[in-house]
């Protein structure tokens, strides 16, 4: 692997498996963001370097694809994968985690508690995610770590409008962005998508647990928008039950 | 000041223990005794077999409990018993153990998640307050963090646990399952050179062991039949040593991942290793690398407590005990099915 160099931008974020820098790409006023994989000292060297090496890969072409078929993600700058560097578009707005966490925690919101979330932006919303997923997974593209914080809400407005409080934004002018291809890959596979969405399901719930019925307006609209939805849904019960009833013992 | 005695014997370990509690003081240890179930090399222990050994060994081991804690009969609050998740035959063998003292003794019974068990005294013992919890054993891979009175799992083996993966490859090479399964892997482990291409499955914050197991089964396979595995880079010839290497650096690579990612979701630097596979060192000191680089750190415990022991249920069942909550013996049943985050955790903040 290539030696580290240091990186010209500020150090947003030290995920589980790569450091997130924003930086700019060849002009000063087009902000990118940096995604690096650093080694990781606790697994074996060949093992590290393999992984490493076929993550940036992997991403990087998950990405394009994504792209060019028209589902919302970063488009992709430069990619160094020695280094397991990816140089991207930066997508301004925050991810659908914090948004939920601002929301629910906003105490002048009147529907605060779950059983009276009825707003109907927050429907639009999960709605939207649906609809993301379900393309996604129709050009058969498996995610492999969908949970809120890879899920990134962009405003379509003006950039005036995209610097307003982003609980006010309108989520009806609001894109979902999908974020995080790492564990990404291609697969027709019902099984690979239902476990996308038990994936999503989990990280959802455990995260955001008063907030069941909004996830099943994202099943909802997953079922409405995805064409393969009633065979990869059907799966998905499957799956659950593998997890919930699998015997577990010692 | 109470004091619990737990009945604990979901697989092939019986163990009972005694422990007190005493308000604003560390949980005191009175006694804590197993005797484990071995099954011949190249086999598992069968539920009929393992409940037969439960019973005969019980009423020595509670006898010798209460021996060793110097604790009498009437100053026992409480007897805790493993309610699940486990093997169904020696579960209920335990149950029926746990039921006949109550009645005998006059007590009151506590139903136990063995899952809570494992954590809360992890917690006791390591001193960690709200750590991600890695939870790994012959039945279970959890990854799990406390929220809102619940031990939510964040992640977890959506097919084979992972000491179920490391007992059954060690019955494909003949390994002994004395002291343990995972415990002569290890060994073997230290002295294996050559790591071997083994897929690696990890799915967000779950990963999967079957595909592991059924290569590296296929692989051990050909070589015990005679077929020659050399390294591609030096040409050495791959040993059995090397294929328990390979499998511990690739499958604890993944749990390592796996709870990286849960401490990254859920904001904690501190991570806890409980479960039997726990005790295993090389998984104890790539957490610890792990949680280092994120300043934080990793607790574990020893076999005492790692491995399947009567304490753990003491504890946690006097914690709950302690909250008012009782088994009626009429519902004192136990389950094969009992998922860690349906237990309401009602002695947290």
């Amino acid at each position: 692997m290539a030696p580290p160099r240091p990186i010209d931008g500020t150090l947003l974020k030290q995920g589980a498996e790569a450091h997130v820098y924003k930086s700019t790409f060849l002009l000063p006023n087009l902000p990118c963001l940096i995604k690096i994989r650093p080694t990781k000292p606790y697994r074996h060297a060949t093992l590290d370097i393999r992984l490493t090496k076929h993550r940036c890969v992997s991403e990087a072409r998950l990405l394009n694809r994504c792209r060019s078929m028209g589902v919302l993600c970063p488009a992709v700058y430069f990619v160094d994968e020695k280094r397991g560097e990816i140089i991207m578009e930066w997508i301004e707005g925050p991810s659908v985690r914090d948004f939920l966490h601002n929301y629910m925690d906003d105490a002048s919101n009147p529907s605060k508690d779950e059983p009276k979330i009825i707003d109907v932006r927050l429907d639009a919303l999960m709605e939207n995610i649906g609809l993301t997923i379900g393309k996604l997974h129709d050009i058969d593209i498996i995610h492999g770590d969908l949970t809120t914080s890879n899920l990134m809400v962009k405003s379509r407005g003006t950039p005036d409008a995209r610097a307003s409080d982003s609980t006010d934004t309108s989520l009806a002018d609001s894109d979902v962005v999908l974020i995080d291809f790492g564990l990404g890959q291609v697969s027709s596979s019902d099984e690979d998508k239902a476990v996308d969405l038990y994936v999503l399901e989990r990280a959802f719930l455990s995260t955001h647990p008063r907030a069941t019925r909004l996830f099943n307006i994202i099943i909802d609209s997953y079922k409405r928008n995805c064409l393969g939805s009633a065979v990869v849904l059907r799966r998905l019960q499957e799956v659950r039950l593998r997890g919930r009833k699998k015997s577990m013992l010692g | 000041m109470t004091i619990a005695i737990g009945l604990e014997g979901s697989a092939n370990k019986l163990g009972v223990g005694i422990i007190r509690h005493t308000p604003s003081k560390p949980a005191e240890i009175l006694s804590n005794i197993r005797h484990t179930f071995v099954s011949p090399p190249g086999e598992g222990f069968l539920p009929k077999d393992t409940a037969i050994h439960h019973r005969s060994w019980v009423v020595n081991l509670v006898k010798q409990a209460l021996k060793e804690s110097g604790v009498t009969v009437r100053e026992v609050d409480c007897i805790c018993y493993t309610k699940g998740p486990g093997m169904g035959a020696p579960l209920q063998s335990v149950a029926v153990a746990a039921r006949t003292l109550a009645l005998l003794w006059d007590k009151p019974l506590v139903g136990v998640n063995h899952c809570v068990g494992h954590i809360e005294m992890g917690r006791e013992i390591t001193g960690a307050d709200n750590p991600v919890v890695l939870y790994v054993s012959g039945g279970n891979t959890q990854v799990i963090a406390y929220a809102d009175q619940r031990y939510r799992i964040f992640g977890e083996a959506l097919d084979i646990a992972i000491g179920n993966c490391l007992d059954r490859f060690a019955r494909t090479l003949n390994i002994s399952n004395d002291p343990a399964p995972g415990y002569n892997i290890e060994q073997m482990a230290k002295r294996g050179k050559h790591l071997i291409d083994i897929p690696y499955t990890v799915k967000g914050m779950d990963c999967s062991f079957s595909g592991i197991l059924g290569f590296i089964d296929a692989y051990a396979g050909e070589m015990l039949s005679g077929a020659e595995k050399r390294d591609p880079e030096t040409g050495n010839l791959i040993t059995p040593e090397d294929l328990c290497f390979s499998l511990q650096e690739t499958a604890f690579a993944m749990l390592v991942e796996i709870t990286e990612r849960a401490m990254a979701h859920v904001g904690s630097t501190q991570v806890l290793i409980v479960g039997g596979v726990g005790c295993n060192e090389r998984l104890q000191e790539m957490m610890g690398i792990m949680a280092r680089d994120r300043g934080g750190s990793v607790y574990a415990t020893d076999e005492r407590f790692c491995i399947d022991n009567g304490i753990m249920i003491a504890h946690a069942g006097l914690l709950a005990f302690q909250t008012g909550f009782t088994t009626p013996i009429d519902d004192s049943t136990c389950t094969q099915r009992f998922r860690t985050d349906e237990v309401f955790v009602k002695w947290r903040d």
